[in-house]
């Protein structure tokens, strides 16, 4: 019998029939990506409250009881860790990737839906495991999301007890939950694609999706084997991470063990974390831009590569978190070079953005605005980096508001902008309703400029050398008055950003339940996930046929071409083409 | 529309509050300059990419956002442009890295006739250590730590038997003197930052890290740890004092060698017990205190926290408010045990009295509650606010919950603790802010009252030395 690709093969697709094995127990590629879409929200938020009670105690120290320096550093510990690992990681990959994949590559569903469903209740327990740390003795732990030994397992620190322990527990289950739905993102990719669907004509999204999972793969085993040893540190009395100390005057059993060492594997991990975020963003704000500037991407090519190379430089640029940390110094210029190489492909894809809207037909929709929001903050915080990833910068700047100030920009407000652009955008298929757009535009501006607010003056604070991660400032010579007064002003601005977070959860909820219908593919886009024959698509996505691809993502403003958009599975002798027009760049 | 003029406000408001921000690099006052010119050159180089990237892409949104007929350019690629971006930004990637890397160069290569020191960290404290005349520093590490070798140095290694302990959370250094500052700690990880130094390196349990500077500037600079080391990790401060060479060799001489920490003085009970009358007035022939003449229970005290305060007491660290007039008492107190000896005898007689807990006198507050406060307090006093002789905190189980009480007081109001020299007054300045609310302080002290053994229950005092003999 000869081979047959899996894309090509017959679907074996079991209909469940049964409520439960729809929504609850569903191996849907689409339900699981909105069960992990909705659980990431949920635990979103929280980290989204923890991170106004830290602003609180910032913006006013000593006016509040129930903060004390325990429960600060708890909830800065949380407020990391959740908004990293358990919304912008899960969103990005376990919601848009579970639900694009399939839908833009052309497939009925994952390879393994089975495995997939897995991943999601894997991911579950593990946010169950974390959130019970919260009513465990002692609390959760408030270690710093970067959890550094030897102090992240000592007395002296929050949640010693049994909440490092469920931190570490949960951070292994997903793992175990990623590996699941990392495996079948990239077999998926790699094997099921329609026909037609060649790998240079996949839409930027899957391109920043498939090798951000690519990455994950291999960076999350890093973390998965520093957890496992400092679990063995903490309940087995092992030295991984732990040299001989007296600790808060007692002397431990431990010896020979290196603290540095968990640092290089956590950040071995930790530097592809951020691109496991930043590059699923690049791919799908390229296509929100694409899609509403009713523009092909500009320079397609050149963006696929800067994926796939800062994907690349991100496995050798670890160490810049680390050059204060104590390690071999002369690794300071290897690391200082490669980082700032990665400049160049991450500078060239924002040019490239700008480009696309660049003699464009701009549609100023809520998509839009928060795309074109996107490129500023993501400009502003990439530019910062260029500061602390130069080593000799890095000195001042390291563990100062200024670092708090650059990682929000690069990898929370930016990743947040693209998300709320893809929800914007792609709510419609999903739902088969529009979110209010007045709505839409006020949340807009409310997140856009008060974040900006929130995190512009703290750069500056970090160049005056305010450190991050202190309970209280008190009083530094060189600390003036305005400190304080700046202080009040960002934690005002943080309250109203995550006020401004409820009007979207309202026009969520509104648009559910009382918005009209919307139409099938409102914005005109090009690409495969718009083209189902349903509208949200059905089980199996494609009914009887899978589609067949015949030219790229990006045939919008095609001249000579009526309409201003050729979808992907659209023949070229199909397309309606005024007299004397001319072909498309690619077919 | 109207997001192509916000952006474009944006840009300018961001120029705006670069040129008119009162918060900047910290005055410089050290060698460091090059740090300094490196952001600089950074700056603008990203700042001019800014300004660039924002007004175009403003007024690209602004010219080309949809409006007619308006219809989209086809243009996939544009080989020739990619091309000129690729090679303006890799230039400018060269033009701020090679400065800084010329930098780092000299950062990690300390000059051969650099002053050796060391700052120790443990949580969450600082100490120093200089040479002796041999100009090396002796071996050191956690495993020889003990109530007498707070440092940990290797009692077995020549080189640290001279070496100068500066038991002291300030630390002076000669003006225009390069200083090869080691770093070691002794728990977990910490991290010496001085903002007007610029560098900054962590302090890393097992192994010994370093950082280099020339001060150039005299004055006094604080020292921050700038790596989470636990709860109180923001209450890790200390001194740098930058003054001439002649005042900072005049000032090391004040303290005292690993050698001279280790001999051991006996004490003779009988002459403190003679001394003691002075102090059995107020406190009590038993040690036990009294309310009325608002005398605290020295009985459960430790030796090296007394002579701590008493210290403190001569020196104006302590009781010199000029409204504290009960500190006042013990400040003349205080200065008839100014001799070493006669300090160490009395305390040697206070020790060998029994240890006696006071009773509580205070009503009210919620044992319970103030059991969640205390769990703040437990780092270093304990868990049954025993006190920790290696971290200088006294023990606070069976202390008068009056006096307690006043202390916290002190504290919060500045009158305790304030004074640059009080070496854990920063810390306990910090920690009472905590707990400014009344009822909160009501709770706190009638949980620790219920940590107190029985009234006259015998009571192991944990003897730790002098701190500074």
């Amino acid at each position: 019998m000869s081979h047959v690709a899996i894309a090509d093969q017959e679907p074996h697709l079991h209909h469940p029939k049964t409520f439960i094995g729809k929504y609850i127990w569903s191996q849907d590629h689409k339900v699981i990506a909105i069960q992990y879409g909705c659980t990431a929200i949920f635990v979103g938020l929280i980290a989204l409250a923890l991170s106004v009670l830290m602003r609180l105690q910032l913006g006013y120290p000593d006016q509040f009881d129930f903060i004390n320096p325990n429960s600060y550093l708890q909830f800065v510990t949380m407020h990391g860790m959740i908004m990293v690992i358990y919304l912008l990681t899960a969103l990005l990959l376990g919601g848009f990737g579970n639900y694009l994949i399939p839908l833009m590559v052309g497939t009925r569903d994952m390879v393994f839906p089975y495995l997939n469903m897995l991943s999601y209740w894997f991911y579950l327990l593990s946010v169950i495991v974390l959130l019970a740390s919260f009513f465990a003795p002692g609390g959760p732990t408030g270690a710093g999301w970067t959890l550094y030994p030897p102090q992240a397992i000592l007395e002296g620190t929050p949640g010693v007890g049994s909440g490092i322990v469920l931190m570490l527990l949960s951070l292994a289950i997903f793992i175990v939950a990623f590996t699941m739905g990392g495996l079948n993102y990239v077999t998926t990719v790699l094997q099921a694609r329609t026909r037609g669907m060649t790998l240079m004509r996949m839409p930027l999204t899957i391109w920043g999706i498939f090798t951000a999972t690519i990455l994950g793969l291999f960076a999350f085993p890093a973390l998965l084997v520093s957890a496992i040893m400092m679990l063995f540190d903490t309940l087995a009395g092992t030295s991984f991470f732990m040299p001989a100390i007296v600790s808060l005057g007692e002397p431990l059993e431990h010896e020979g063990g290196s603290p540095i060492l968990f640092q290089h594997l956590f950040w071995f991990f930790g530097h592809p974390e951020v691109y496991i975020v930043a590059l699923p963003a690049f791919g799908m704000i390229s296509d929100v831009l694409s899609v509403h500037a009713r523009k092909n991407i500009f320079g397609y090519r050149m963006m696929v590569w800067a994926i796939v190379i800062i994907g690349g430089l991100s496995f050798v640029v670890w160490a810049h978190h680390m050059y204060v940390s104590g390690m071999n110094p002369y690794f300071g210029f290897f690391f200082a070079t490669t980082t700032l190489i990665i400049a160049v492909p991450t500078a060239i894809k924002v040019y490239n953005w700008v480009l696309t809207l660049w003699r464009g037909n701009i549609h100023l929709t809520v998509p839009m605005l928060f795309a074109i929001g996107f490129i500023f903050t993501f400009t502003h915080g990439g530019l910062s980096g260029l500061f602390l990833g130069n080593v000799v910068i890095d000195l001042p700047l390291s563990d100062t508001f200024f670092v708090v100030a650059h990682f929000h920009m690069v990898m929370g407000v930016s990743p947040i902008m693209v998300l709320f652009a893809a929800i914007y955008h792609w709510f419609p298929l999903i739902s088969g309703k529009q979110l209010h757009t007045g709505m839409g535009k006020i949340h807009f501006w409310g997140t856009f400029l008060g974040t900006y607010a929130i995190y512009l003056p703290m750069h500056y604070l970090g160049f005056l050398g305010v450190p991050r991660r202190y309970y209280a400032l008190g009083d530094s010579s060189f600390m003036p008055e305005s400190v304080h007064s700046m202080n009040e002003d960002i934690t005002i601005a943080a309250i109203i950003v995550a006020l401004f977070q409820l009007v979207f959860i309202y026009n969520v909820i509104w648009t559910l339940r009382k918005g009209p219908q919307s139409e099938r593919n409102p914005w005109g886009a090009a690409s495969l996930e718009w083209h189902t024959p349903d509208v949200p698509p059905a089980h199996g996505n494609w009914g009887d046929k899978l589609p067949t691809v015949y030219r790229w993502a990006y045939d919008y403003s095609v001249p000579g071409a009526r309409k201003d958009f050729i979808p992907q599975c659209t023949p070229e002798e199909d397309v309606d083409y005024e007299p004397g027009g001319r072909k498309s760049h690619e077919t | 529309m109207v997001i192509a003029l916000i952006i474009l406000g944006l840009v300018v408001v961001t120029i705006l509050f670069h040129l008119f921000s009162p918060w900047w690099l910290t005055p410089i006052a050290s060698n460091w300059q090059a740090i300094d010119t490196t952001i600089e050159i950074s700056f603008w180089i990203t700042g001019a990419v800014f300004i660039a990237v924002n007004v175009f892409l403003a007024w690209v949104v602004w010219r080309y956002r949809k409006h007619g007929n308006n219809k989209a350019h086809y243009e996939p690629e544009n080989k020739s442009l990619e091309s000129w971006l690729t090679i303006i930004t890799t230039i400018g990637v060269v033009v701020m890295l090679t400065p800084g890397l010329i930098a780092w160069g000299k950062i990690i290569n300390a000059p051969d006739d650099a002053q050796i020191a060391e700052a120790i960290g443990q949580q969450w404290q600082w100490t120093f250590r200089f040479p002796g005349d041999d100009g090396k520093l002796g071996g050191a590490d956690a495993r020889f730590v003990t109530p007498d070798n707070p440092f940990g140095l290797d009692p077995q290694d020549p080189d640290g038997q001279d070496d100068i302990l500066v038991n002291s959370q300030r630390l002076h250094l000669p003006l225009n003197q390069s200083v090869k500052l080691y770093l070691r700690s002794n728990d977990v990880l910490h991290n010496f930052a001085v903002p007007q130094f610029r560098v900054k390196m962590d302090l890393v349990p097992g192994t010994e890290t370093y950082q280099w500077f020339e001060p150039t500037r005299e004055g006094e600079f604080d020292i921050l740890c700038e790596e989470l080391c636990g709860l109180a990790h923001y209450t890790m401060r200390g001194t740098v004092v930058v003054e001439p060479e002649e005042k900072f060799a005049q000032w090391l001489e004040g303290f005292p060698t690993f050698a001279d920490t280790q001999v051991i003085n006996n004490a003779d009970l009988a002459a403190g017990k003679k001394l003691y009358a002075n102090c059995a007035a107020c406190h009590g022939a038993d040690a036990a205190g009294n309310r009325q003449l608002n005398a605290p229970n020295l009985s459960i005290l430790s030796a090296d926290y007394m002579a701590r305060q008493l210290r403190y007491y001569r020196e104006g660290i302590r009781g010199a408010h000029p409204q504290d007039a009960i500190g006042k008492q013990m400040v003349g107190m205080a200065s008839t045990v100014s001799q070493p000896e006669d300090e160490r005898n009395l305390l040697a007689y206070i020790q060998s009295l029994p240890a006696i807990a006071s009773s509580p006198t205070r009503e009210g507050g919620n044992a319970k509650a103030g059991g969640a406060v205390f769990e703040v307090c437990v780092a270093c006093h304990g868990a049954e606010g025993q006190g920790k002789g290696l971290l200088s905190a006294p023990r606070l189980a069976g202390q008068a919950d009056w006096y307690l009480h006043r202390q916290l007081k002190l504290y919060s109001l500045g009158w305790r603790g304030k004074h640059t020299h009080d070496q854990f007054g920063t810390q306990m300045r910090f920690m009472t802010r905590t707990i400014q609310n009344p009822e909160r302080l009501d709770d706190l002290l009638a949980y620790i009252a219920t940590l107190a053994p029985q009234p006259s229950a015998n009571l192991s005092v944990s003897s730790t030395g002098d701190d500074r003999p």
